[in-house]
């Protein structure tokens, strides 16, 4: 009979490190292999976690390393926590947060329950409507600066042909009213279709006789889209969502490419502003405790959605 | 009402983490608001509150 892989393997082990291996418990065996992983966790995710706090609390400055650090307690969570500065970088990232989240997840599950429906060339539509997400966020920061220029931008021409207002009589990006808008626009084009493909997924997980339980039921299609679709989507959704709001508390690149935080600062989220205190002026501690804020309120933000997501799963 | 006030009182977790969820929406909301800075200078001490809670009460009994 030939050997088995394991065979070979366990024929191949030097007789010294065999033996060795020989008086270990599986238990042993398995952190062996675990610890590995662990050890990376802990050097990549809780050791800057901890030297973060760390700094939070003193007058640290990464251009100046030299310098005598001094521990000054809360006075960085105190001063982040009085900043009007800071306050309106908040309540940009809010509405950034906001509008994207809602755009998103209903244009994307529409488009969801559209492409579902069977029809000639879905497959390519899917194909098409995915696109923009696979774009660079830099990329798409880039040419959208070019969509929504006033003199040659196709953006302006667009809402021209639609509401008749003169292309050139309004900027997108240098409007101090209309620039948040622009940032939520170009997110919720690029990322509608990942919302669509969970969307989808979820739609697709939803097996056929259930719907034809209902038609024998005599259901309408509007009962049979409340009492069935959408509590089935939802799980999917709240993925989605948790997923969106997560990845746009963050968001950076695109926002940067596009608008730089201006005009003034009305689109500078809370992560370009985190930014430019940290590596602009050079004041690490105050970025430190402000990524902390952060930190804090994302965390508490999953906490609450992981709960919610394992109620939905349960019903 | 008095079923979520029966299991405060006896440690359970899912009142627990349901005072410690609103706790972290309260904080949440108070950082984002465009209307008092007072609220903004709590929040962060509203929302530490309610996910150290969080974490605490998740290994309370069901």
């Amino acid at each position: 009979m030939s050997d088995t892989p394991i065979d070979r393997v366990a024929k191949a082990t030097p007789p010294s490190v065999a033996s060795k291996i020989r008086g270990l418990s599986d238990r042993t065996i398995a952190w062996l292999f675990v610890a590995p992983t662990i050890f990376l966790l802990l050097a990549v995710n809780i050791f800057p976690l901890i030297w973060t706090i760390n700094l939070s609390f003193t007058n640290f400055k990464a251009n100046r390393p030299n310098r005598e650090v001094d521990y000054i307690g809360l006075r960085n969570y105190e001063r982040i926590l009085t900043d009007g500065d800071i306050w309106l970088s908040m309540q940009a990232t809010a509405h950034f947060l906001f509008w994207t989240i809602f755009l998103q997840v209903l244009i994307g599950f529409t488009l969801a329950w559209l492409i579902n429906r069977k029809f000639k060339g879905n497959d390519l539509w899917t194909t098409l409507i995915v696109l923009p997400m696979m774009l660079s966020p830099a990329v798409v920061g880039n040419f959208w600066t070019f969509l929504y220029q006033p003199q040659i931008g196709l953006f302006n021409y667009g809402v021209s042909f639609f509401t008749g207002i003169d292309p050139s009589s309004f900027q997108m990006i240098g409007d101090v009213a209309l620039a948040p808008w622009s940032i939520v626009i170009v997110d919720t084009w690029m990322w509608t279709p990942f919302v669509m493909l969970i969307c989808l997924a979820g739609l697709r997980s939803i097996p056929d006789y259930i719907y034809e339980a209902a038609e024998i039921d005599r259901a309408s299609k509007w009962r049979q889209f409340w009492t069935i679709t959408v509590p089935m989507v939802l799980p999917f959704l709240m993925l989605a969502v948790l997923f969106r709001g997560i990845e746009n508390f963050k968001m950076f690149d695109l926002v940067v490419q596009l608008t730089g935080g201006g005009p003034g600062s009305v689109t500078e989220l809370t992560s370009i502003n985190l930014k430019r205190e940290a590596f602009e002026k050079w004041r690490t501690g105050y970025a430190s405790a402000y990524a902390i804020i952060l930190f804090v309120t994302v965390f508490g933000l999953a906490s609450i959605y992981v709960k919610a997501l394992n109620k939905v799963k349960e019903r | 009402m008095s079923e979520f006030v029966s299991g405060l009182i006896r440690f359970r977790r899912g009142a627990w983490e349901m005072l410690a969820s609103i706790l972290i929406a309260i904080g949440v909301i108070m950082l984002m608001q465009p209307l008092a800075l007072w609220a903004y200078t709590y929040s962060f001490i509203v929302t530490l509150t309610g996910t150290v809670m969080f974490i605490v009460v998740s290994h309370f009994p069901e």
